[in-house]
């Protein structure tokens, strides 16, 4: 197989699958390259994914230790970033929070695209009464509010990062099943639908092969869009007592427990706040920066 | 090889094909031929199977077809469309869109078929991997019915297969699915609006107004002017008209 370069990527005659595979996938972060603020943001979500996964080797101090003589202690060389109400090193539970809340992001968004597309994609090709009732099922979930709905699923199983999970990918499908099954819609009428039909495929293969992956630019874009609206609500669940519970650090449970201090000793809410923010933020950055380049309907 | 009897197609409430009748030949090639919305196209979307809501008899090879075409059906009739740039799926590179029908009908020797079929149509070699966004409109075409007869059919559908492309390039395609045709020993049905495309690869062929046919001659007639119908008179005295 021939070297990669960025001939190779950018030949007009690939060789093989790959090749083409590849060469497209290039062109894309070509264009993506060029919109320095998504940039920033891929550049931050990938950081704080690393830091997440690099704790134990990051962490100064063990994240769920207490030393009450040190309590809410200011940013020192000792403790970077302070410490909290019972003297844990903020910096260590930061960097453990940051385990807890972005594996909840992917859980979220692990459980939450493929069902949304499956669900979007076979109402929208098959019709009919199937199309009616996978719809009103959806407007029933599209119909609660969705940290409300959440709140209730948690109620109802125990408090928990694993009930946390589940309740919000419960209130996080429906949009994504909507716009799978607008953009089936549109795509089930055209030509080269109609041309896979003539092979005799079954609609299954159709809806998997042929279908799907027309839906996924705009499902990707929308998912890294709703990722700092996940977070929000993992961390509203947190703050609420709901989601991951203490001793367990996470960011929006870091805030709920500090909330009291916010006048004197701020820095120790603010600094999850701010991780939250800074995450957010990122994911959005990225989301727009990916609509730019996968959006079918901009190029 | 085709049978079309009595043939009536609805989209909802409104009739847009009224009583069709016509037979095709083994090996014939049969024109349809009339103004846009004259249901022509409807028609031969029927035959493929792509239109629910029609009534009456279709029959290919001796077997009638109902609502719903097995796997042999979509075997032995295939289709190409009007649009090159719609046709093909916009994110599947040349060879997976050529590869599927062979998926699907579970041929092997995929390698060797593949690259067959795109000699046949005369593509380069090195347009096997590239995505239809990077060939021209005539080779978009050409990829179509590499498509369409990759799994040997032997009857094939043609809607518009040229109104779309540039007139240099109409030609080449044109005289290509006369070639293959030959070469196959296919049984068409070629829909268009150009009584010049019809003229030149149709033995017969049925002029539709408003979704009847009103006449069925020969290509002989065409020429020498003795077709019965004032709506053929019409199409062939414009289409002269055209011609300057």
């Amino acid at each position: 197989m021939a070297a990669v370069s960025r001939a190779w990527l950018l030949s007009d005659a690939p060789a093989s699958r790959a090749q083409a595979r590849w060469g497209r996938r290039y062109q894309l972060w070509l264009a993506f390259r060029r919109n320095p603020l998504a940039v920033a943001g891929l550049a931050v979500v990938l950081a704080m994914l690393a830091l997440a996964l690099a704790a134990p080797l990051l962490a100064t101090h063990d994240p769920g230790v207490q030393s009450l003589a040190n309590r809410l202690a200011p940013p020192s060389s000792e403790h970077w970033l302070g410490t909290d109400e019972l003297g844990r090193d903020s910096w260590s539970r930061l960097l453990y929070g940051g385990r807890v809340t972005l594996g909840m992001v992917v859980a979220v968004v692990i459980l939450v695209a493929p069902l949304g597309l499956i669900v979007g994609c076979v109402a929208g090709y098959a019709g009919g009464i199937v199309d009616k009732l996978l719809m009103r099922v959806t407007d029933v979930f599209l119909a609660f509010p969705r940290l409300i709905l959440a709140l209730a699923f948690v109620a109802a199983m125990k408090p928990g990062i694993e009930s946390a999970v589940i309740a919000i990918a419960l209130t996080a499908w429906p949009p994504y099943a909507r716009l799978a099954r607008a953009e089936t819609l549109t795509i089930r009428n055209t030509d080269y639908v109609a041309a896979v039909q003539m092979t005799g495929a079954s609609p299954w293969r159709i809806i998997c092969r042929h279908v799907a992956p027309m839906c996924l630019p705009s499902l990707t874009v929308r998912v890294t869009l709703d990722m700092s609206s996940i977070i929000l609500t993992a961390a509203g669940l947190g703050f609420l007592g709901l989601g991951a519970q203490p001793p367990i650090p996470e960011w929006g449970t870091m805030i709920a427990s500090a909330r009291r201090f916010i006048l004197e000793q701020w820095w120790v809410p603010v600094i999850p706040g701010i991780a939250i923010f800074t995450a957010s933020l990122a994911f959005n950055l990225l989301g727009d920066g990916l609509r730019d380049v996968l959006d079918p309907k901009q190029r | 090889m085709i049978e079309v009897e009595r043939l009536n197609v609805h989209f909802g409430h409104n009739q847009v094909v009224h009583d069709v009748s016509f037979h095709v030949a083994p090996g014939e090639t049969f024109g349809l031929v009339g103004e846009s919305g004259s249901g022509k196209s409807t028609v031969l979307r029927t035959i493929a199977g792509l239109v629910p809501g029609w009534d009456g008899g279709l029959a290919v090879d001796g077997k009638a077809l109902g609502p719903k075409r097995d796997r042999a059906f979509f075997k032995s009739v295939q289709m190409v469309f009007q649009d090159p740039y719609g046709s093909l799926h916009p994110r599947q590179t040349v060879d997976r869109i050529l590869a599927e029908p062979l998926a699907v009908h579970g041929i092997a020797d995929a390698e060797s078929r593949i690259t067959r079929a795109l000699e046949e149509v005369a593509l380069p070699r090195v347009a096997r991997f590239r995505y239809p966004h990077q060939l021209s409109g005539g080779q978009r075409q050409r990829v179509a019915i590499a498509r369409a007869l990759i799994a040997d059919p032997s009857v094939l559908l043609l809607d518009e297969p040229t109104s779309a492309l540039d007139v240099s390039v109409q030609a080449e395609v044109l005289n290509l699915l006369a070639d293959l045709r030959q070469a196959r020993q296919l049984t068409c049905i070629l829909v268009s609006h150009n009584l010049a495309v019809i003229g030149h690869l149709c033995g017969r062929l049925a002029v539709m107004q408003g979704g009847r046919i009103v006449e069925i001659l020969r290509q002989e007639q065409l020429r020498d002017g003795t077709a019965q119908h004032a709506h053929t008179r019409e199409l062939i005295a414009l289409s002269h008209e055209l011609e300057g």
